[in-house]
């Protein structure tokens, strides 16, 4: 077997040391009643290299891949263009088969890097301090509405209706098991909610999207002054990283807590994951963040060095007393976020942000010129929304059948909600060329004539 | 630093205005649309070409250890080689360029990969369920205890306690305490294992579960696990099983016959999917029956031919399922059941039979060749990892944690240290099956030579160890006390 070193005679001069007769034997604290007798026979052999690669290739080939179609799909994960050195340099071993490091001495690549992706994301986001990433934006958003839990003292959090549906059930999820309560308001596009009405005694923070889920990007800081007169926090979600590249950042509109999904940078759409969860805030509020972060200090012959640092927030010290659960968390993408980014640079990240908007203005103006067709949203960055004027679903399918993916009936995010049934969410970027615009507009003129 | 290991600075050193590493086109003339907002001023983000970018990346990674580069011994983490076939199928456009939220009719083969990866978890571990969607093991612990939580609720009761071992990983008290459970420590037994006694003493009818980690964190396994695991039941508690240390089980013993009724599968451990330096993981959990209607949403179904997702609680009650709900975005992490998946075809079941034996092979091997020179808090055999303590230190005036720097400078990565807390000064060394019997000689040798060092007086020698690595022993104590956690303009 290629992955095993050892021989036979390995293993018999090996017992041999050992004072063993078998290898079965170095099991017996294991009850004989628990111990299988030889490989589970239901299971098939060791197969070689070539075997394999094509048995998970035919699988691979019963999928439409996003570069055999027109496709306009995002609601929380996009498909950017990543430049080639990324993955090339994401493939060097001493980063990808390396653990989380502690022991600094011989992990001061890894440490370099999470402390400029932590500057990186505190300079994306608008905020004094990020930590070194969360298992995804979903899951970070969870975590922040704990820990404005903690800082508030309050255990009531307020979550936008354009907020991801996804995003909402998974902090619904955390509240129902942990010890606060999670108020959802309905899914509401056109900035119809007004959350500062829910806001009481007890609420903790309310969590806005932007742009929200259906694309709608709006200004927060009314809202944000309007939480801290309350006592309460705003905590901000961004689902589409590359948005910070036009629109003003969070927390220069307030936020006290910005969490957000940052797989637009560096990293591929993978069917869901993995992603890396970014997660910052205000340098007050640093000893009640969840998650490893990575300091600035010097070794003992006085040279600038990185190490983990405030650990004492952290499960492997504090146990029940931690911050959080949480150990490993996404340090390669973020490693590919990093990476991204800073081939991007200033100008062409916010080049980047530019062309997806310009992609989306594109497409807007041709989509919403077809008869029945509705485009609900005042504003929107690379992202919006359709009213079909019928349910989506069965159109989607029909134009995936014709090898055109056009987006994501909101339905599917959150098919309780029934008056949304029509509501069709379609995403452009740089990727999106003229003739894939053209093609979903006929196509989708043919469907909803029919 | 010099020669083959270069000084590097941070990429907001080495910006200068006018460079990129992009070649963008220009946006094409169109009226914003905004609305209110105006577009954001400057970032402060450093600009670099693409040859900086590649050489400031490749002189970073070349200031870190990895499995590639060295033996990686550290215990409870199952640093095993990382096959580059799973690299090159997860990255197959078919998984790595299609959207979670694509019409379920075009990713067929994606569904029937996650089917096929349930099938291999259940068969191995011969239980019930399986949910594919946590995306680490301390995630997965969460998953479990919810459901652990939501079953309970199902019987109308609200039980506040559980039982864990004073060896258990954090993870497990924070995990229980994150669901709002009081934690209730278990001691262990003179010879390192939790007592079935000890645990029966502690069971009320307030007592949820009992986290135990088999085998545990010292490298033994639990045998009163049969045991334990009836007495649970019989107070009408649940056993979670920690799955970190399944590379010692894994095609050999079945976690189902060991009582467990949910266990949580680290398949950056087991499985072989890359650390990546802390992450992405992957922690599928598997179910007993008792559990098996509590899985969280999303998960795959068949009817016939065609495969299914269940996305929602509302789809999920049709289907029998009391949902615990949703735990992440999406459906999970699709590019490291790729990799496991590919991982478990190459090895089949007996290679993986093979992975078990040769993983407790190796830490046996390790023990019998340390034990007369280091000292070994309990008497083999081990499992998958051996573990000494600092005795064979005392009055030596050397440390656990200066032999964990004097291995460096031999060209080793440290085994975990000062874990688990029962055993003073602990040594937990993970050899894993993937490392030669030459390499273990070497590093055989290497710790030998240390201890008959510190056993000369060296003390000196030790404290100031390492002494070839990129950065010598770094001050934690000024880097929490004051803490510089980003780069700033100026500073």
């Amino acid at each position: 077997m290629r992955y095993l070193p050892l021989t036979d005679h390995d293993r018999k001069q090996m017992l041999d040391a050992i004072g063993a007769k078998s290898v079965d034997d170095l099991f017996r604290d294991v009850p004989a009643e628990a111990r299988l007798p030889g490989p589970i026979p239901s299971l098939p052999p060791h197969r070689g290299e070539m075997e394999v690669e094509r048995h998970m290739a035919a699988l691979a080939a019963k999928n439409l891949a996003a570069d055999a179609a027109p496709f306009f799909c995002g609601a929380g994960a996009y498909r950017h263009h990543v430049p080639a050195a990324v993955d090339q340099l994401l493939l060097r071993g001493e980063f990808l088969t390396s653990y989380t490091p502690y022991q600094p001495e011989v992990s001061q690549g890894t440490l370099q890097f999470l402390f400029e992706f932590q500057t990186q994301v505190a300079l994306l986001t608008g905020m004094d301090v990020a930590n070194a990433s969360m298992y995804d934006g979903s899951t970070a958003a969870a975590e922040a509405v704990a820990m404005a839990a903690r800082l508030t003292r309050r255990g009531k959090a307020v979550l936008s209706g354009g907020l991801h549906p996804h995003y909402r059930e998974v902090i619904k999820t955390h509240a129902a098991l942990g010890a606060f309560e999670a108020a959802a308001l309905p899914p509401s596009i056109l900035n119809a909610e007004n959350p500062v009405h829910s806001i009481d005694d007890a609420t903790a923070c309310v969590v806005m999207q932007n742009p929200d889920v259906f694309g709608q990007a709006q200004d927060l800081s009314p809202l944000a002054e309007a939480c801290h007169a309350k006592g309460a926090l705003l905590i901000v979600v961004v689902t589409e990283a590359v948005s910070l590249g036009l629109l003003p950042s969070p927390g220069g509109m307030g936020a006290d807590i910005v969490v957000g999904e940052g797989q637009s940078l560096g990293n591929g759409l993978n069917f869901g994951g993995p992603y890396l969860g970014l997660f910052a805030t205000r340098g007050t509020y640093l000893r009640q963040m969840p998650g490893r972060l990575c300091g600035m200090t010097g070794d003992v012959d006085g040279r600038r060095g990185f190490v983990l640092t405030l650990a004492t927030r952290e499960q492997h010290i504090r146990r029940e007393k931690a911050t959080s659960n949480i150990c490993t968390s996404s340090v390669l993408c973020a490693l590919g976020f990093s990476m991204h980014l800073t081939l991007l640079g200033e100008d062409g990240f916010r080049k980047l942000a530019a062309l997806n908007h310009a992609r989306a203005c594109a497409a807007a103006g041709i989509l919403e010129k077809i008869p029945g067709v509705t485009l609900l949203n005042k504003s929107f960055f690379n992202e919006f929304t359709l009213d079909l004027g019928r349910p989506a679903a069965p159109v989607v399918e029909a134009l995936a059948q014709k090898k055109i993916l056009a987006g994501v009936p909101f339905a599917r995010l959150d098919p309780g909600h029934a008056p949304a049934t029509n509501l069709l969410l379609l995403a452009f970027t740089e990727l999106t060329r003229d003739e894939d615009i053209e093609r979903l507009a006929a196509a989708l003129a043919v469907e909803i004539a029919s | 630093m010099s020669g083959m290991i270069q000084e590097e600075p941070l990429i907001f050193e080495r910006s200068a205005d006018g460079r990129s590493g992009v070649d963008l086109p220009a946006p094409p003339p169109h009226a914003p649309r905004l609305g209110q907002l105006k577009p954001r001023a400057d970032i402060g983000l450093p600009n670099l070409s693409e040859p900086e970018m590649v050489r400031h990346y490749t002189r970073l990674s070349r200031q870190n250890f990895g499995i590639d580069s060295v033996f990686y011994p550290l215990g409870s983490c199952t640093m095993k080689h990382n096959p580059r076939l799973n690299e090159k199928t997860a990255r197959l456009p078919g998984f790595a360029d299609i959207h979670p939220l694509q019409p379920v009719s075009t990713v067929q083969g994606a569904l029937e990969a996650m089917e096929q990866l349930s099938g291999w978890l259940l068969t191995l571990t011969g239980m019930a369920a399986v949910t594919l969607t946590p995306a680490a093991g301390a995630h997965g612990e969460f998953c479990g205890m919810s459901a652990i939580k939501a079953a309970l609720t199902a019987r109308g009761e609200a039980r506040g306690k559980v039982l864990v071992p004073e060896s258990a990983h954090g993870t497990n008290p924070a995990t229980a305490a994150a669901l709002g459970f009081e934690v209730v420590a278990i001691p262990a037994r003179a010879d390192g294992r939790v007592d079935a006694s000890d645990v029966a003493q502690r069971l009320d009818e307030n007592t949820a579960a009992i986290m135990l980690t088999n085998p545990n964190t010292c490298g033994l396994f639990e045998g009163d696990t049969c045991a334990i695991a009836a007495a649970v039941h019989e107070a009408g508690a649940y056993f979670y099983g920690d799955g970190a240390n399944y590379n010692a089980l894994v095609g050999r013993v079945r976690p189902a016959d060991l009582g467990m009724d949910v266990m949580h599968i680290n398949l950056h451990k087991t499985f072989s999917t890359p650390h990546g330096g802390g992450g992405p993981g992957s922690g599928p959990v598997v179910f007993s029956e008792r559990l098996a209607a509590f899985v969280p949403v999303p998960y795959v179904t068949r009817a016939g031919e065609r495969l299914a997702l269940v996305e929602d609680d509302d789809a999920a009650r049709k289907d029998g399922v009391t949902s615990l709900g949703r735990l992440r975005a999406f459906h999970g992490q699709m590019g490291m059941f790729v990799r496991a998946l590919t991982y478990m075809l190459s090895h089949g079941g007996d290679g993986l039979y093979q992975v078990s034996g040769d993983a407790v092979l190796n830490a046996n091997y390790i023990l019998a060749r340390l034990k007369d020179v280091m000292s070994a808090p309990y008497p083999g055999p081990c499992m998958h990892e051996a573990l000494f303590d600092d005795t064979f230190l005392k009055d030596t005036g050397v440390t656990t944690l200066d032999i964990a720097k004097a291995l460096l400078d031999a060209g080793f990565h440290p085994m975990t240290m000062y874990f688990p807390l029962v055993a003073p000064g602990a040594f937990l060394i993970e050899p894993t099956e993937t490392e030669s019997r030459e390499t273990l000689d070497e590093f055989i040798e290497a710790l030998r030579d240390l201890a008959a060092k510190a056993r000369a007086g060296e003390k000196d020698w030790f404290a100031g160890a390492p002494y070839s690595t990129p950065r010598r022993r770094l001050d934690e104590v000024r880097a929490a006390r004051n803490p510089v956690l980003r780069w700033k303009k100026g500073a």
